[in-house]
Protein backbone atom coordinates (compact mmCIF):
# COMPACT_ATOMS: atom_id res chain seq x y z
CA UNK A 1 0.00 0.00 0.00
CA UNK A 2 1.47 3.26 -0.81
CA UNK A 3 -0.61 6.49 0.39
CA UNK A 4 0.59 9.93 -1.32
CA UNK A 5 -0.76 12.97 0.60
CA UNK A 6 -0.51 16.90 0.54
CA UNK A 7 0.42 18.50 3.75
CA UNK A 8 -3.68 19.05 5.18
CA UNK A 9 -3.93 15.49 4.75
CA UNK A 10 -0.82 14.46 6.11
CA UNK A 11 -1.83 16.62 9.47
CA UNK A 12 -5.25 14.79 10.00
CA UNK A 13 -3.08 11.34 9.40
CA UNK A 14 -0.87 12.62 12.10
CA UNK A 15 -4.09 12.60 14.65
CA UNK A 16 -4.92 9.43 13.94
CA UNK A 17 -4.11 6.59 16.47
CA UNK A 18 -4.88 3.69 14.30
CA UNK A 19 -3.09 -0.02 14.03
CA UNK A 20 0.06 -0.22 13.05
CA UNK A 21 0.86 0.79 9.63
CA UNK A 22 2.53 -1.49 7.52
CA UNK A 23 3.94 0.39 4.45
CA UNK A 24 3.16 3.65 3.62
CA UNK A 25 4.90 7.14 2.44
CA UNK A 26 3.74 10.46 2.92
CA UNK A 27 4.11 13.06 0.42
CA UNK A 28 4.41 16.69 1.29
CA UNK A 29 5.39 19.49 -1.00
CA UNK A 30 7.56 17.28 -3.15
CA UNK A 31 8.36 20.15 -5.95
CA UNK A 32 9.59 22.07 -3.20
CA UNK A 33 13.40 21.85 -4.08
CA UNK A 34 15.50 23.18 -6.68
CA UNK A 35 18.55 22.07 -7.16
CA UNK A 36 19.61 20.93 -3.63
CA UNK A 37 17.42 17.77 -2.80
CA UNK A 38 18.84 14.87 -1.74
CA UNK A 39 17.81 11.42 0.02
CA UNK A 40 18.90 9.36 3.06
CA UNK A 41 17.92 6.32 4.40
CA UNK A 42 16.51 5.22 8.09
CA UNK A 43 16.90 2.37 9.52
CA UNK A 44 15.97 1.13 13.58
CA UNK A 45 15.86 -1.16 16.39
CA UNK A 46 17.35 -3.95 14.70
CA UNK A 47 18.18 -5.19 17.81
CA UNK A 48 21.02 -7.31 17.07
CA UNK A 49 21.48 -10.50 19.17
CA UNK A 50 17.65 -10.59 19.96
CA UNK A 51 16.21 -13.98 19.73
CA UNK A 52 12.62 -15.43 20.01
CA UNK A 53 9.70 -15.66 18.40
CA UNK A 54 8.42 -12.75 17.55
CA UNK A 55 11.60 -13.11 14.64
CA UNK A 56 12.50 -16.23 13.96
CA UNK A 57 14.75 -14.49 11.32
CA UNK A 58 16.01 -11.98 13.76
CA UNK A 59 19.83 -12.30 12.10
CA UNK A 60 18.60 -12.27 9.08
CA UNK A 61 16.33 -9.25 9.07
CA UNK A 62 19.46 -6.68 9.09
CA UNK A 63 21.49 -8.21 6.26
CA UNK A 64 17.91 -8.31 4.00
CA UNK A 65 17.56 -4.57 4.79
CA UNK A 66 21.12 -3.71 3.90
CA UNK A 67 20.89 -5.59 0.80
CA UNK A 68 17.60 -3.57 -0.28
CA UNK A 69 19.22 -0.37 0.56
CA UNK A 70 22.20 -1.71 -1.45
CA UNK A 71 19.96 -2.22 -4.13
CA UNK A 72 18.62 1.09 -4.63
CA UNK A 73 19.38 2.36 -8.44
CA UNK A 74 20.02 6.11 -6.65
CA UNK A 75 22.30 5.29 -3.68
CA UNK A 76 21.77 7.84 -0.54
CA UNK A 77 23.98 10.51 0.38
CA UNK A 78 23.76 8.94 4.13
CA UNK A 79 22.51 6.08 6.13
CA UNK A 80 21.36 6.77 9.83
CA UNK A 81 20.43 3.96 12.47
CA UNK A 82 17.88 5.53 14.90
CA UNK A 83 18.77 3.67 18.17
CA UNK A 84 18.80 0.33 19.63
CA UNK A 85 21.35 -0.86 17.41
CA UNK A 86 21.66 -4.07 19.68
CA UNK A 87 19.55 -5.79 22.06
CA UNK A 88 20.67 -5.43 25.44
CA UNK A 89 22.84 -7.80 28.13
CA UNK A 90 24.03 -7.93 31.48
CA UNK A 91 27.19 -9.11 29.98
CA UNK A 92 29.36 -6.22 28.89
CA UNK A 93 31.56 -8.34 26.80
CA UNK A 94 28.70 -9.96 25.07
CA UNK A 95 27.53 -6.02 24.53
CA UNK A 96 30.30 -5.02 23.03
CA UNK A 97 30.56 -8.46 20.77
CA UNK A 98 26.97 -7.56 19.53
CA UNK A 99 28.17 -3.96 19.20
CA UNK A 100 30.90 -5.41 16.80
CA UNK A 101 29.02 -7.67 14.33
CA UNK A 102 26.30 -5.52 14.48
CA UNK A 103 29.56 -2.58 12.90
CA UNK A 104 30.51 -5.44 11.07
CA UNK A 105 27.04 -5.54 9.12
CA UNK A 106 26.63 -1.90 8.77
CA UNK A 107 30.17 -1.79 7.00
CA UNK A 108 28.57 -3.89 4.29
CA UNK A 109 26.44 -0.95 3.06
CA UNK A 110 27.62 0.69 -0.60
CA UNK A 111 26.56 3.88 1.03
CA UNK A 112 30.12 4.51 3.15
CA UNK A 113 28.44 7.38 5.25
CA UNK A 114 26.48 6.17 8.24
CA UNK A 115 25.44 7.77 11.21
CA UNK A 116 24.40 6.00 14.62
CA UNK A 117 22.71 6.55 17.60
CA UNK A 118 22.07 5.04 20.89
CA UNK A 119 18.89 3.27 22.34
CA UNK A 120 18.25 2.35 25.68
CA UNK A 121 19.52 -1.32 24.79
CA UNK A 122 22.38 -0.35 23.58
CA UNK A 123 23.51 2.67 26.18
CA UNK A 124 20.85 2.20 29.53
CA UNK A 125 23.16 -0.03 31.54
CA UNK A 126 26.73 1.17 31.07
CA UNK A 127 25.84 4.94 30.31
CA UNK A 128 26.70 4.54 26.54
CA UNK A 129 30.06 3.27 28.02
CA UNK A 130 30.12 0.62 25.11
CA UNK A 131 28.11 2.40 22.63
CA UNK A 132 30.93 5.22 22.57
CA UNK A 133 33.77 2.65 22.39
CA UNK A 134 32.00 1.71 18.86
CA UNK A 135 30.49 4.02 17.41
CA UNK A 136 31.70 7.35 19.12
CA UNK A 137 29.90 10.46 20.74
CA UNK A 138 26.19 9.80 21.87
CA UNK A 139 25.01 13.46 20.70
CA UNK A 140 26.84 15.52 17.55
CA UNK A 141 25.96 17.77 14.80
CA UNK A 142 26.40 17.77 11.10
CA UNK A 143 25.33 19.62 8.02
CA UNK A 144 24.46 17.66 4.91
CA UNK A 145 23.65 20.14 1.96
CA UNK A 146 21.55 23.07 3.62
CA UNK A 147 20.39 20.81 6.64
CA UNK A 148 21.51 21.25 10.33
CA UNK A 149 21.27 17.68 11.56
CA UNK A 150 21.42 17.07 15.08
CA UNK A 151 21.53 13.71 16.95
CA UNK A 152 20.31 13.55 20.35
CA UNK A 153 20.74 11.45 23.30
CA UNK A 154 17.68 10.40 25.55
CA UNK A 155 18.97 7.04 26.49
CA UNK A 156 21.75 7.16 28.24
CA UNK A 157 20.56 8.16 31.36
CA UNK A 158 18.80 5.31 32.33
CA UNK A 159 15.86 7.73 33.63
CA UNK A 160 15.36 8.49 29.85
CA UNK A 161 15.89 12.32 29.93
CA UNK A 162 17.97 14.77 27.29
CA UNK A 163 19.68 16.18 30.60
CA UNK A 164 20.36 19.88 31.96
CA UNK A 165 24.04 19.24 29.98
CA UNK A 166 22.65 18.16 26.93
CA UNK A 167 20.30 20.57 26.60
CA UNK A 168 22.82 23.31 27.18
CA UNK A 169 25.02 22.19 24.30
CA UNK A 170 21.47 21.88 22.49
CA UNK A 171 20.52 25.93 23.42
CA UNK A 172 24.03 26.89 21.91
CA UNK A 173 24.04 24.98 18.85
CA UNK A 174 20.87 26.54 17.80
CA UNK A 175 22.14 30.12 18.94
CA UNK A 176 24.01 29.80 15.92
CA UNK A 177 21.16 29.28 13.53
CA UNK A 178 18.84 31.38 11.43
CA UNK A 179 15.09 30.78 12.13
CA UNK A 180 14.90 29.96 8.97
CA UNK A 181 17.41 27.02 8.79
CA UNK A 182 16.17 23.51 8.20
CA UNK A 183 17.01 21.68 11.20
CA UNK A 184 16.46 18.13 11.23
CA UNK A 185 16.59 16.16 14.77
CA UNK A 186 17.37 12.27 15.29
CA UNK A 187 16.60 10.72 18.49
CA UNK A 188 15.54 7.21 19.66
CA UNK A 189 12.58 8.21 22.05
CA UNK A 190 10.17 10.60 20.75
CA UNK A 191 10.20 14.06 22.29
CA UNK A 192 6.58 14.62 22.67
CA UNK A 193 4.23 12.28 24.99
CA UNK A 194 3.03 9.93 22.86
CA UNK A 195 1.98 7.45 25.16
CA UNK A 196 3.47 7.78 28.46
CA UNK A 197 1.28 4.95 29.77
CA UNK A 198 4.04 2.48 27.61
CA UNK A 199 7.19 4.73 28.55
CA UNK A 200 6.68 6.19 24.91
CA UNK A 201 7.75 9.78 25.79
CA UNK A 202 11.39 11.39 27.05
CA UNK A 203 10.65 13.05 30.64
CA UNK A 204 11.97 16.92 29.05
CA UNK A 205 11.29 16.14 25.73
CA UNK A 206 9.28 18.85 26.32
CA UNK A 207 12.49 20.96 27.23
CA UNK A 208 13.98 20.24 23.75
CA UNK A 209 11.02 21.09 21.93
CA UNK A 210 10.84 24.75 23.10
CA UNK A 211 14.66 25.32 22.27
CA UNK A 212 13.47 24.41 18.54
CA UNK A 213 10.07 25.88 19.06
CA UNK A 214 11.66 29.16 17.35
CA UNK A 215 13.22 27.48 14.09
CA UNK A 216 10.38 27.42 11.78
CA UNK A 217 11.46 24.07 9.92
CA UNK A 218 12.23 21.56 12.20
CA UNK A 219 11.59 17.91 11.50
CA UNK A 220 12.60 15.45 14.20
CA UNK A 221 13.30 11.39 13.14
CA UNK A 222 13.17 8.56 15.79
CA UNK A 223 12.44 5.23 16.56
CA UNK A 224 11.89 2.90 19.73
CA UNK A 225 8.50 2.62 18.99
CA UNK A 226 8.75 -0.04 16.44
CA UNK A 227 6.08 1.64 13.95
CA UNK A 228 5.64 3.98 11.40
CA UNK A 229 4.04 7.25 13.48
CA UNK A 230 3.59 10.93 12.51
CA UNK A 231 2.50 13.61 14.85
CA UNK A 232 3.03 17.34 15.03
CA UNK A 233 3.62 19.11 18.17
CA UNK A 234 3.09 23.24 16.94
CA UNK A 235 5.04 23.61 13.69
CA UNK A 236 7.19 20.60 14.73
CA UNK A 237 6.74 16.91 13.30
CA UNK A 238 7.62 13.68 14.49
CA UNK A 239 7.82 10.56 12.35
CA UNK A 240 8.98 7.01 13.91
CA UNK A 241 10.19 4.76 11.76
CA UNK A 242 9.28 0.65 11.86
CA UNK A 243 11.69 -1.41 13.41
CA UNK A 244 14.16 -4.23 12.00
CA UNK A 245 12.85 -7.18 14.27
CA UNK A 246 9.51 -7.32 15.61
CA UNK A 247 6.73 -4.79 15.48
CA UNK A 248 4.44 -3.19 18.34
CA UNK A 249 0.83 -2.52 18.72
CA UNK A 250 -0.51 1.01 18.06
CA UNK A 251 0.06 3.03 20.98
CA UNK A 252 -2.50 1.64 23.82
CA UNK A 253 -4.56 -0.83 21.27
CA UNK A 254 -3.24 -3.77 23.72
CA UNK A 255 -2.99 -4.35 26.91
CA UNK A 256 0.95 -4.75 27.15
CA UNK A 257 3.28 -2.91 24.35
CA UNK A 258 4.27 -6.64 23.95
CA UNK A 259 5.83 -7.83 20.12
CA UNK A 260 2.93 -8.68 17.82
CA UNK A 261 3.63 -12.25 17.11
CA UNK A 262 5.55 -13.05 13.55
CA UNK A 263 2.99 -14.43 10.83
CA UNK A 264 4.35 -17.56 8.46
CA UNK A 265 1.77 -16.10 6.70
CA UNK A 266 2.80 -12.36 6.55
CA UNK A 267 6.46 -13.17 7.10
CA UNK A 268 8.17 -9.62 8.13
CA UNK A 269 5.04 -8.03 8.46
CA UNK A 270 5.64 -4.37 10.32
CA UNK A 271 9.58 -4.41 9.42
CA UNK A 272 10.24 -1.65 7.14
CA UNK A 273 13.14 0.79 6.41
CA UNK A 274 12.87 4.42 5.20
CA UNK A 275 13.73 6.11 2.46
CA UNK A 276 13.62 10.34 3.19
CA UNK A 277 14.13 12.34 0.18
CA UNK A 278 14.90 15.78 1.25
CA UNK A 279 13.72 19.17 -0.31
CA UNK A 280 16.46 21.98 1.76
CA UNK A 281 15.00 25.06 0.34
CA UNK A 282 11.50 24.57 1.72
CA UNK A 283 12.91 22.34 4.65
CA UNK A 284 10.44 19.77 3.97
CA UNK A 285 10.86 15.58 3.04
CA UNK A 286 9.09 12.72 1.53
CA UNK A 287 9.11 9.55 3.54
CA UNK A 288 8.53 6.61 2.04
CA UNK A 289 8.56 3.37 3.87
CA UNK A 290 9.79 0.20 2.77
CA UNK A 291 9.03 -3.27 3.99
CA UNK A 292 11.04 -6.21 4.30
CA UNK A 293 10.07 -8.16 1.26
CA UNK A 294 11.49 -11.68 1.43
CA UNK A 295 10.73 -15.25 0.98
CA UNK A 296 10.36 -17.01 4.36
CA UNK A 297 9.80 -20.99 5.21
CA UNK A 298 8.97 -22.26 8.66
CA UNK A 299 11.61 -24.36 10.09
CA UNK A 300 8.68 -27.00 10.44
CA UNK A 301 8.08 -27.02 6.57
CA UNK A 302 12.46 -27.21 6.04
CA UNK A 303 12.38 -30.15 8.11
CA UNK A 304 9.72 -31.67 6.11
CA UNK B 1 -7.69 8.75 88.90
CA UNK B 2 -11.30 10.73 89.87
CA UNK B 3 -14.18 10.60 86.85
CA UNK B 4 -12.68 13.81 85.55
CA UNK B 5 -9.15 11.82 84.84
CA UNK B 6 -10.94 9.00 83.45
CA UNK B 7 -13.06 11.13 81.08
CA UNK B 8 -10.09 12.51 79.89
CA UNK B 9 -7.91 9.36 79.65
CA UNK B 10 -11.30 8.27 77.65
CA UNK B 11 -11.25 11.19 75.42
CA UNK B 12 -7.58 11.35 74.43
CA UNK B 13 -7.52 7.48 73.77
CA UNK B 14 -10.85 7.87 71.11
CA UNK B 15 -8.85 11.45 69.50
CA UNK B 16 -5.65 8.88 69.14
CA UNK B 17 -8.22 5.79 67.68
CA UNK B 18 -9.34 8.54 65.39
CA UNK B 19 -6.29 10.09 64.01
CA UNK B 20 -5.11 6.62 63.54
CA UNK B 21 -8.13 5.58 61.35
CA UNK B 22 -7.80 8.79 59.85
CA UNK B 23 -4.08 7.99 58.44
CA UNK B 24 -4.00 6.69 55.17
CA UNK B 25 -3.42 3.08 54.64
CA UNK B 26 -0.03 2.21 53.28
CA UNK B 27 0.12 -0.03 50.04
CA UNK B 28 3.91 -1.60 49.62
CA UNK B 29 4.82 -2.59 46.58
CA UNK B 30 7.99 -4.38 45.66
CA UNK B 31 10.40 -4.05 42.75
CA UNK B 32 12.88 -6.24 41.45
CA UNK B 33 13.82 -6.84 37.78
CA UNK B 34 11.81 -7.57 36.08
CA UNK B 35 8.33 -7.22 38.67
CA UNK B 36 6.53 -5.26 40.84
CA UNK B 37 4.69 -7.18 43.53
CA UNK B 38 1.67 -7.29 43.38
CA UNK B 39 1.65 -6.29 40.08
CA UNK B 40 -1.78 -5.32 40.13
CA UNK B 41 -2.74 -2.64 43.36
CA UNK B 42 -6.85 -1.83 44.35
CA UNK B 43 -7.65 1.53 46.02
CA UNK B 44 -10.85 3.07 46.31
CA UNK B 45 -11.69 6.53 44.57
CA UNK B 46 -11.24 9.47 46.90
CA UNK B 47 -9.28 6.65 49.39
CA UNK B 48 -5.68 8.25 50.25
CA UNK B 49 -3.04 6.02 50.36
CA UNK B 50 0.64 5.55 51.13
CA UNK B 51 2.55 3.74 48.93
CA UNK B 52 5.48 2.34 50.20
CA UNK B 53 8.43 0.79 47.24
CA UNK B 54 11.25 -0.65 47.62
CA UNK B 55 13.69 -2.34 45.67
CA UNK B 56 15.32 -5.92 45.91
CA UNK B 57 18.59 -5.70 43.37
CA UNK B 58 18.70 -1.99 41.58
CA UNK B 59 17.65 1.61 40.87
CA UNK B 60 14.10 1.45 39.22
CA UNK B 61 11.34 3.14 38.35
CA UNK B 62 7.72 3.86 39.38
CA UNK B 63 5.71 5.79 37.04
CA UNK B 64 2.04 6.06 37.14
CA UNK B 65 1.02 8.93 34.58
CA UNK B 66 -2.58 9.01 35.03
CA UNK B 67 -1.54 10.29 38.16
CA UNK B 68 1.30 12.10 37.23
CA UNK B 69 3.00 10.06 39.82
CA UNK B 70 6.92 9.33 39.38
CA UNK B 71 9.71 8.28 41.72
CA UNK B 72 13.24 6.33 41.87
CA UNK B 73 13.28 3.15 43.73
CA UNK B 74 16.81 3.02 45.49
CA UNK B 75 17.35 0.03 47.31
CA UNK B 76 17.86 -0.21 50.69
CA UNK B 77 15.02 3.15 50.81
CA UNK B 78 11.96 3.34 51.68
CA UNK B 79 10.24 5.43 48.98
CA UNK B 80 6.54 6.68 49.68
CA UNK B 81 4.06 8.21 47.22
CA UNK B 82 0.86 9.51 49.00
CA UNK B 83 -2.31 9.43 46.28
CA UNK B 84 -5.61 9.94 46.58
CA UNK B 85 -7.33 9.00 43.05
CA UNK B 86 -9.93 11.02 42.21
CA UNK B 87 -11.51 8.89 38.90
CA UNK B 88 -11.72 5.13 38.82
CA UNK B 89 -10.60 3.24 36.41
CA UNK B 90 -7.56 0.98 35.65
CA UNK B 91 -4.47 2.66 35.18
CA UNK B 92 -1.10 1.04 34.50
CA UNK B 93 2.13 1.92 35.06
CA UNK B 94 6.06 0.74 34.70
CA UNK B 95 9.35 0.89 35.50
CA UNK B 96 10.81 4.26 33.77
CA UNK B 97 14.78 3.29 34.64
CA UNK B 98 15.87 0.70 31.94
CA UNK B 99 17.13 -2.07 33.55
CA UNK B 100 17.65 -4.76 31.05
CA UNK B 101 16.57 -7.14 28.85
CA UNK B 102 13.12 -7.25 30.20
CA UNK B 103 12.54 -3.95 31.08
CA UNK B 104 9.89 -2.96 28.93
CA UNK B 105 7.32 -6.07 30.78
CA UNK B 106 7.94 -5.02 33.96
CA UNK B 107 4.67 -3.13 34.50
CA UNK B 108 1.58 -2.71 36.97
CA UNK B 109 -1.98 -1.85 37.10
CA UNK B 110 -3.95 0.46 39.40
CA UNK B 111 -7.41 -0.49 40.00
CA UNK B 112 -9.10 2.73 41.37
CA UNK B 113 -12.70 0.63 42.18
CA UNK B 114 -15.94 2.82 43.40
CA UNK B 115 -15.62 4.06 47.25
Amino acid sequence: MKIETDRREFLKLAGLGGGVVFASSLWRDALAGPTDEFHFVQLSDTHWGFEGPPNPDAKGTLPKAIEAVNALSSQPDFVVFTGDLTHTTDDGVKRRDRMKEFRDIAGKLRVKTVRFLPGEHDAGLDKGDAYQENFGATHYTFDHKGVHFIVLDNVSDPGSIVGDAQLKWLADDLAKRKKDSPIAVLTHRPLFDLYPEWDWATKDGAAALALLEPFRHVTVFYGHIHQEHHHTTGHIEHHSAASLIFPLPAPGSAPKRAPLPWDDKQPYRGLAWRDVEAYPAKGTYRLEEKPIKAVWTAPAAKAG
Amino acid sequence: MGWAGAALALVTFLAAAGARSAEPRVVKITAKRFSFTPAEVHVKKGEAVVLELTSLDRVHGFNLPAFKVRQDITPKEVTRVTLKPDKEGTFPFHCDVFCGDGHEDMTGTLIVDPA
